[in-house]
């Protein structure tokens, strides 16, 4: 079969009749079977519910009905987004038994366009860490080299596209959960804007800084994902009612004239030699592309992490209380409901988990909420206000995605902060709510991938789409 | 401000863990350390400033309408079943780990 097979491909190749949607994910499920053990990026495959979806496109293929956008597109979710009747963990004990009773919009979304939804992916446990070592269940191993990390928490996510056992994924991005994996394993990914697209079924985490997205081997693959599970839906309040460009018809559009904004705040100390000079040389590219590249400061950006650690753990904090063995998931045995609870919480969830709730909560409690999360809350509005600042200026902001390639397994397991560090580019865009996107930028000198991000405006992911395309277009033509 | 063995064990109740002596006392070594990081944030001069809770009331709301107006598109009939359907008894049951069949069971809460 061949290669980083593209949505486009794919339809057509089926509605030419010259391959079948079950046989494509036949090709997919034994290639998962004969990679994934080596990776680990799967934690559950639902081969019925994918054949059951196959078989309906090829009815319509067969029957020359017009195919819809996604027809027969392999499509594997991370294990925080919940899958009507497929087991869903979060990457975690507490929920190892959980079988949701309903979907996910997005993924409801996807199925209704066509795609074939494969399984579910490997993750930091709830979405929390950077290398997806902080899932229950196994480490993933980075398919470009598996003595390293693939990143994380969307780790599975990553991993399963770059390893072509899916052609496009789902992940989720709390603090660049889908922007850092992608560009450790050196593939697309994008958080939307917050409120672009439905988290209706996505198990919180941090609910105002959590967004559902799309992984893929191409801009426009992103973009095509992007288009089908973005706006408004009824069932998550936050959902904005702001209307959906065709992300695929604006990715054509010419960048000659557009605004690059290059931050120096994003190119300080702790960036890795290597990944600079890549990053620059792809800045430079979309000089070459004959877009403007404008210096502008976004000069809160160095407290950006310890903002994120008071905001995302107060909000964890709140959001994991409902683990509590009475109406779903892992129940420990005990005589008395008040230690019911508290084994069950203790049994269930692991050291980061716990960790977060009890730094959210010490920043919530009384006599500390002011000097924590209200302080956090107030450099809040000074990052977002940065980037309000810069983008008067210019159309999108380009930087590296992550300040190192991926590291090795081990490396940072005993170091939070260290572990923390790995999102010091990515936060910020979850703090302002804006949309970005990771998009590969070379390698190292050990053929690591490197990528590179680009910020947009609130709900123009157009232009950081259009500009990650051409910028895709032009390194691959040089 | 220094976080105590007290400190650790206050915040485990209220956060309904009990965390074995092992992880008490990583706990306090991380959260001290991850705080001594998080204080650089005392730096800013934040006196003028108003929180941001969320991006939600920034963006995306209805910019013609002022207060709660702008969300206006938010807003549905506070009526039953007004999205979509409740789950079925057996259904939001089925994930419990004890059930009578009617009730969640959990262990008993008041000694007589």
């Amino acid at each position: 079969m061949a290669t980083a097979l593209t949505i486009d491909d794919i339809r057509s190749s089926i509605a030419e009749r010259r391959t079948t949607a079950g046989a494509l994910a036949e090709d997919f499920y034994s290639r998962i079977r004969k990679k994934d053990p080596e990776i680990g990026a799967f934690l559950t495959l639902c081969e019925e519910r994918a054949l059951a979806q196959a078989a309906r496109i090829d009815a319509m293929a067969a029957d020359g009905k017009p195919l819809p956008p996604l027809a027969g597109v392999p499509i594997a979710i991370k294990d925080v987004i919940v899958t009507s009747g497929v087991r869903t963990t979060a990457g975690s004990k507490i929920l190892d038994n959980f079988i949701p009773p309903y979907d996910c919009t997005a993924v409801a979304r996807l199925e209704t366009a066509g795609a074939v939804i494969l399984g579910k992916l490997n993750c930091d446990e709830f979405a929390m860490g950077s290398s997806t070592e902080n899932s229950a269940y196994h480490p993933v191993r980075n398919p470009r080299d598996k003595s390293r990390v693939p990143g994380g928490s969307s780790g599975g996510s990553a991993a399963a596209v770059a390893a072509e056992m899916a052609v496009a994924t789902l992940g989720s991005d709390t603090g660049g959960s889908i922007r850092q994996p992608a560009s450790f394993c050196g593939v697309v990914g994008l958080k939307p804007t917050y409120g672009r697209v439905s988290r209706y079924g996505l198990i919180a985490f941090a609910s105002s800084l959590d967004h559902v997205g799309p992984f893929a081997n191409s801009v426009k693959d992103a973009a095509l994902v992007l288009r089908t599970i973005a706006g408004r839906d009824p069932m998550d309040a936050t959902s904005a009612d702001v209307p959906v460009p065709d992300y695929v018809a604006e990715l054509e559009k010419p960048v000659k004239g557009l605004k690059v904004g290059v931050a120096k705040e994003y190119f300080g100390s702790g960036l890795d030699d290597e990944v600079r000079a890549a990053v620059e040389a792809a800045i430079q590219k979309l000089a070459e592309l004959g877009c403007e590249i404008v210096p502008v400061s976004l000069p809160h950006t160095e407290y950006a992490i310890p903002t994120y650690y008071i905001v995302a753990t107060a909000e964890a904090s709140a959001n994991l209380a409902r683990y509590d063995g009475v109406r779903y998931g892992f129940r420990a045995k005990s005589s008395a409901l008040s230690q019911m609870y508290r084994q069950t919480r203790d049994g269930g969830f692991g050291m980061e988990v716990k960790r977060r709730i009890m730094l959210g909560t010490y920043a919530l409690s009384a006599g500390y909420y002011d000097a924590y999360y209200l302080k956090a809350q107030k450099v809040r509005t000074l990052l977002t206000r940065d980037f309000e600042e810069a983008f008067t200026r210019v159309d999108v902001i380009a930087a590296p995605t992550a300040p190192t390639v991926a590291f090795k397994l081990g490396e940072k397991v005993n170091d939070p902060l260290a572990m923390y560090l790995a999102d010091i580019y990515t936060v910020t865009a979850n703090l302002a709510g804006i949309p970005g996107i990771s998009v590969p930028c070379g390698e190292n000198h050990e053929k690591l991938p490197i990528g590179l991000q680009i910020f947009g405006r609130h709900f123009d992911e157009a232009t950081v789409l259009r500009v990650a395309h051409a910028y895709e277009g032009g390194a691959v033509r040089s | 401000m220094k976080v105590t063995d007290k400190d650790v064990a206050y915040v485990a109740d209220l956060a309904n863990l009990e965390l074995t002596a092992e992880e008490r006392a990583r706990m306090l070594r991380d959260l001290n350390s991850i705080l001594e990081y998080i204080g650089r944030l005392n730096e800013l001069n934040t006196d003028s400033v108003a929180p941001m809770a969320q991006v939600s009331d920034r963006y995306g709301v209805d910019e013609s309408r002022q207060g709660s107006d702008r969300f206006a598109y938010a807003i549905r009939d506070d009526v039953r079943e007004g999205l979509r359907q409740s789950l079925p008894h057996d259904v939001a049951l089925k994930n419990a780990p004890e059930t009578d069949g009617t009730f969640f069971e959990v262990p008993k809460v008041i000694e007589r």
